[in-house]
Parts: C-alpha cells; structure tokens; sequence
C-alpha cells in the first residue's frame, strides 16, 4: 500500500446523509474478479442526472469527497472503495461512517476523515460557493483546509500510523505467526472443521 | 466485573492483545482475534484470491473455510450455463479458486448450495462462542447461536485466508431488551417486525461500533429462524454484529446437523456453550428497551431500513420532522418512492412480492406464507416469487408440500439463491415497479435500476400478494 501522508486536490460537496454502498456502487457493477476498473459504476444511479455534482465542469476531477452523516453504511462490498479511488478520490470526509467501509477504506489508503457535522456544513459552503476550491488533507496534522478554513478530524490511531507508513496488514500479522501456531495448538477438538463429515455424500 | 457475552467470546479468541504502541501518538494497535469459520462466495471473494497468488501464500486453514455460490445464481433453470457472461465468470472464478487452495465448495446444483448464511447454520458448522465471519454484512446472521459473526471487506478475507486471524479492536456493546407481558408476541408480529421496530427505534446509525444483544423472554421464546432473522438485521442499525445467548432451543437445533459435535466432544462443546450469556453484573455501553406487546406488523416507507412504521399508520409527512437531515432523507425518500405524505401506508399497491433471503428465507418463513396463502390466490397483476434460502430449504419445502400452495396460489417456486434480495442475478424489478419483499434492504436500485422496495415479515409478504396492497394476514377475509 502507497503511504499517505498528506493530498490536495478539487472538492466536492456531496450533500446527502446515508450513502450506502449499493449508492456508491450498484451491484451490477460487482461482478468483475479484478481489482481495477469501478469507476464507471461510482455513484451510477445519481451519475445519470445532469445535476449530480459529479456531472458539474468544476468538481468532474474531485479527489475530496465532503459527504452528510453515515457514509458507506450498508453492504460489506470493498468495491466501493475501489470505484472511489479508481474515480480519483483519495479522501472522503463525512461527520459518520458505516464501519465496515472505513475498514476497508483504511485497507486500501482512501483516508477515511471524519470531521463533526458543523465543520462538513462549513466546508460544504466554502465548495458550493467557490466551486473548484483545492482542499488539503494533512494525516499528521489531521487538517483539513480549504480557502481561508481549517478545520479538524480524527481517525483511529492505528490506522493512521499505517496509512502514514504504507503498511500492508498481512505482513504485519504474519510476524505473529509463533503466537498464532500456538492459540491453534490450544484450541478445543470439538471445534467444527469444514471437512466433509464421514457417512456423507460428497458433494458434487 | 462480570462480563457480556460479546466480551467472553472476543476473549477466548485473542491470540496476541494489541499492546503495542506502534503509533507514538498514544494509540493502541487492535487484538489480533483468531478467526473460527470463515464462509465464503462469489462476488467477494476473487480479488481476495489473486491476492493470496501475488503473494505466493496459501490459504492457511482450508478446513475451517467454506464456499457457496449464492449471489449471482439464477433461481430458475439451473441445470443450463449461467447466461449473464459476467455472473458466469464470476463463479466459475470462485471454482477454479476454490479447487486450486483446497476449499470445500457448494456449487448450484448441489444439495447443500444455498446463501451462505443459511448454509452455515444448516450445516451445523456455525455453533455458540465461535468467531465467524464472511466478505457480507448480514454475517451478524450468525450471532442468533451466540457466535461472534461479523462482515468484512475483500482485504480481510484475503486476510484472512492468509493467516485465519483478523486484527481489531473490541466492539462496544450494547444490550436490546425485547420484553412482553408473557414472552410472546402479538398475533401476526414476527422476529422480522421485532427487529425493524429496533432500527426505527435506534436509527440506520444508532448500532455504529457496537455489538447488539438481543435479550428478554420475548427473544428467549423465538425460535432459530426468528432469532436468525433479527440478527441478520443488526448491520442495518449499523451494528457490526447481533448476538443472542444460547439455551435449549439453540442445542436442540444444532443437536445431529452433519457439523455438530457428538458424544463426549458433545459434552465439551456444552461445558463451554453453557457459559456463554453475559454475566449478572456485566454492564452494557448502552441499552434499549422494547416493549413487544405494543408490536405490530411493520413495514418501510422510505429507502433505508430505518424508516419504518407500523402497517396501520400512514406515509408520514417530512415537515413534521424536526431533524433537518432526517427531513431532507425522507423528502428524498418519498420522492424516490413515489409516495404522497398522509397516505396510508396499506392502500400503497405493489407489483411484486419476494419471499427469500438470508432474512426469511428458511423454512419456518416459507410455512408462515404458506399458512396464509393456501387455499387463496395472489392477486393478478402482481408476481411473487418464492425463493428458498437454500437448496435443504428447498427439498424440505417441497416433501412437505409447500411449493404446491405457492404455485396453486400463482407464485413461481425457484431454486436457491439471494435472487431479487439484490438482483445481481435475473430476478430485478423493472424501473418504477414496487415490491413488498422480506429482505432486509430498501436502498434506491437495490432490488433492480428504479425498482421500489417496502420491507416486510413473510406474513405481511403473503397478504399483500392476496390483497395487492401493504396487508396483514388480518386485513384478509
Ligand atoms: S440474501 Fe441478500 S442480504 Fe443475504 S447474503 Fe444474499 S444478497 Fe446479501
């Protein structure tokens, strides 16, 4: 994973609470096998309207997305954060996240910010009214600016040092694996395994 | 201190407690908690795959992996190739995947493919005190045999097969007391209006880092579909996980599944099993109370699962609500809907009607509609379609004559699948059509581009069929 330290590009003010996953991507954009390649499913639905602010000249190449409450709530699909960074956003701040999305995001080096909901408002003003404003993310700092506005945000501490070193989760844990061997050499028999039980057809 | 039964599960699967302070800025880095089951499908799975091949790893522990094929399956001549190019590759990705690390796989055509998370528990794999997780949200499915199930993202499942540990950081917990006179419910109210009375209550937000337990003699007294179907649930208050105690009614249905443990492990198992519910004296990061004797059957209006009211009332008016964001979201949503505040809410007509999902798509589920249906007929103009969480679901159904009521009523009776829970498969609603359907999202588009979705029990599913509007078993002569 690519280090984030600190990005600056277009924002955009997307003034909705409750964007879910099926929002960010509809399910008929999940069924590649690659990585790559979302973008055209981000924000599908709402794209086809001319005045989603996507659509808009001055926020087309948008890298900050400033969303309402619950953001990301809903489906486990990583895809959504795959169309959001494929589209070229590298930040989303919202006052709240759905969990398994800031998980995710966190995985993959979009910077999941959350700032309270006066300071979106605020920055929501600052973009609607100067469309095309450049924003800063600063993850040392923890700053957002955009114009003559600072505002702050947090994120777990533990993701953030990852984030800022580029660290790849597996690697990270497969330093544990003395500990690991062990806990299963613990663990009681009765346990299920997925092994296919005897007296049982295979199946097919 | 006493402590929840969040806590003693996550306890018992610490390998090494985050202790270390890796950040310099006084944070902590997470726990890494073993992982016990991990279920697999199609759509989430692949990029986790190619990942494991970049990197030359194998999976760790194939035999505590299981996959099915669930969510792009078409529901109806399955015996032929998948038509959709890109479903087609989607799954035949997920066997060439599974066949190439070693994981056991349900494919369509077979006896035990279904949804996943009527899979696990069919099979008996999914037991009390276990960590269980899969790349979907309704993972909390799960929770209902108290087990730690949660959702999780690609990466994780690609962490997953790599090392069958996950790192994280507790949940807070939160207990959902859902309590009655008796312990019943009224007539008509199902696990189904019991948990979208929850998430009305507390809000699409109102769960967000927390683990829910669901307690009381009302959810002592629900069976382990009811209890599956409210746990299933708990990701859409934003809750990463629901969880339920296990008692007898959780032993007894696990007692001879093909996965369950036998003779003395049996007894090992129970040791442990028994003293997993949260202690006298543990205490809760935050409690709801629900009173179920004021319950009714309840339904959406909007397009998340939190805006939901009783069947009895009407579309409610957005200038009557204070919040401005919770305005602008149900002005949104009527808008979406095509709904007229003051409306109420049973004249609202529908197009469709889906009976299925990892919510109410087991058996208890099929015969509650059947109940209601036999003997009547769905309206015409309106389809419905019958689809069986699982392909046991299914048999079972079908030797006890079930399919023949919903065929003989007009619905189609279909093979396994999440189906129109989605519609990643064939089975999507036209733009502009409405469905009453016992899944468990109403989002914009979910159920198919433009496609209007109202959630309900399986009761509420098969009167509104008859009736052709939002009904209750009640409202038929
Ligand atoms: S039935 Fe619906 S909610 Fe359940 S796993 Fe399938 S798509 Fe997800």
């Amino acid at each position: 994973m690519e280090a984030f330290r600190r990005h600056t590009g277009i924002g955009v003010p997307l003034r909705r609470s409750d964007v879910d996953t099926d929002q960010i991507i509809p399910a008929v954009y999940l069924k590649r096998v690659s990585r790559t390649g979302f973008d055209d499913g981000l924000f599908a639905a709402w794209r086809a309207h001319e005045d989603f602010v996507l659509n808009h000249e001055a926020y087309r190449h948008g890298s900050v997305l400033v969303a309402g409450p619950d953001f990301g709530t809903g489906s486990s699909r990583e895809h959504a954060v795959w169309a959001l960074l494929d589209y070229g956003f590298r930040v989303v701040i919202s006052p709240r996240f759905g969990e398994i999305f800031r998980g995710n995001a966190g995985k993959q080096g979009l910077l999941a910010a959350q700032c309270t909901q006066d300071d979106v408002e605020s920055l929501w003003k600052v973009l609607e009214t100067q469309p095309g404003t450049k924003v800063t993310v600063d993850l040392s700092e923890q700053t957002v600016q955009a114009g003559d506005l600072t505002v702050l945000f947090t994120i777990d501490s533990y993701t953030r040092w990852r984030l800022l070193e580029g660290l790849d989760d597996i690697a990270l844990t497969l330093q544990d694996m003395q500990e690991i061997n062990e806990f299963e050499a613990r663990r009681p028999s009765w346990l299920p395994t997925t092994a296919m039980p005897a007296g049982r057809p295979p199946s097919r | 201190m006493g402590r929840t039964l969040a806590a003693k599960v996550w306890d018992a699967h610490v390998v090494p407690r985050g202790e270390t302070d890796h950040t310099g800025a006084g944070g902590e880095a997470p726990d890494l908690l073993y992982i016990d089951l991990h279920l697999v499908h199609e759509v989430t799975s692949p990029q986790a795959f190619d990942g494991l091949r970049l990197a030359g790893r194998p999976v760790r522990r194939p035999d505590l992996t299981i996959a099915t094929e669930d969510h792009n399956v078409p529901t109806a001549d399955i015996e032929l190739p998948i038509a959709d190019e890109v479903s087609r590759t989607q799954v035949e990705t997920l066997r060439r995947n599974c066949a190439e690390f070693g994981v056991r796989l349900h494919p369509m055509g077979d006896v035990e493919q279904g949804i996943v998370h009527v899979v696990g528990p069919q099979l008996g794999l999914t037991q009390p005190g276990m960590t269980v997780v899969c790349g979907d949200s309704h993972t909390s499915t799960h929770g209902a045999f108290g087990a730690l199930a949660f959702g999780i993202g690609t990466s994780e499942v690609e962490h997953v097969l790599a090392t069958q540990t996950l790192p994280l950081r507790p949940f807070k917990t939160m207990a959902v007391n859902v309590r009655s006179r008796d312990g019943s419910l009224p007539a008509g109210v199902t696990g189904k209006d019991v948990i979208l009375a929850v998430i009305a209550r507390i809000g699409t937000g109102g769960g967000a880092g927390y683990v829910l337990e669901y307690r009381g003699n009302v959810i002592e007294q629900l069976s382990m579909e009811a209890r599956m179907t409210i746990c299933n649930m708990s990701i859409e208050a934003g809750a990463r996980a629901g969880m339920i105690a296990p008692d007898t009614t959780t032993f007894d249905y696990l007692a001879g599944r093909p996965h369950a443990p036998t003779g003395t492990q049996w007894d090992a198992a129970m040791q442990y099993w028994q003293s997993l519910h949260t202690d006298a004296d543990a205490v809760f990061d935050a409690e709801v109370h629900i009173d179920a004797d004021a319950l009714t059957p309840y339904v959406t209006w909007g397009t998340n699962p939190g805006q939901g009211l009783p069947l009895s009332e009407r579309v409610p008016d957005p200038n009557q609500i204070t919040d401005e964001g919770e305005r602008l979201a149900a002005q949104k949503a009527l808008s979406y809907m095509d709904l007229k505040p003051g409306m109420p809410l049973r004249d609202i007509a529908v197009d469709a009607v889906f009976l299925g999902s990892c919510t109410n798509g087991r058996i208890e589920d099929l015969r509650a509609a059947a109940a209601v249906l036999a003997g009547r007929r769905v309206r015409d103009g309106v389809r419905m379609l019958v689809v069986p969480g699982s392909m046991r679901v299914r048999a079972q159904a079908e030797a006890e004559g079930l399919h023949e009521v919903f065929t003989a009523a007009g619905a189609q009776w279909r093979s396994a699948g999440c189906s129109m829970c989605l519609g990643m498969n064939p089975d999507q609603l036209a733009a502009g059509e409405r469905c009453a359907s016992t899944s468990n999202r109403n989002f914009e588009g979910r159920q198919g581009k433009g496609g209007r979705t109202h959630l309900v029990s399986p009761l509420v599913a098969a009167a509104t069929a008859i009736r052709g509007t939002l009904s209750s078993p009640s409202d038929l002569s």
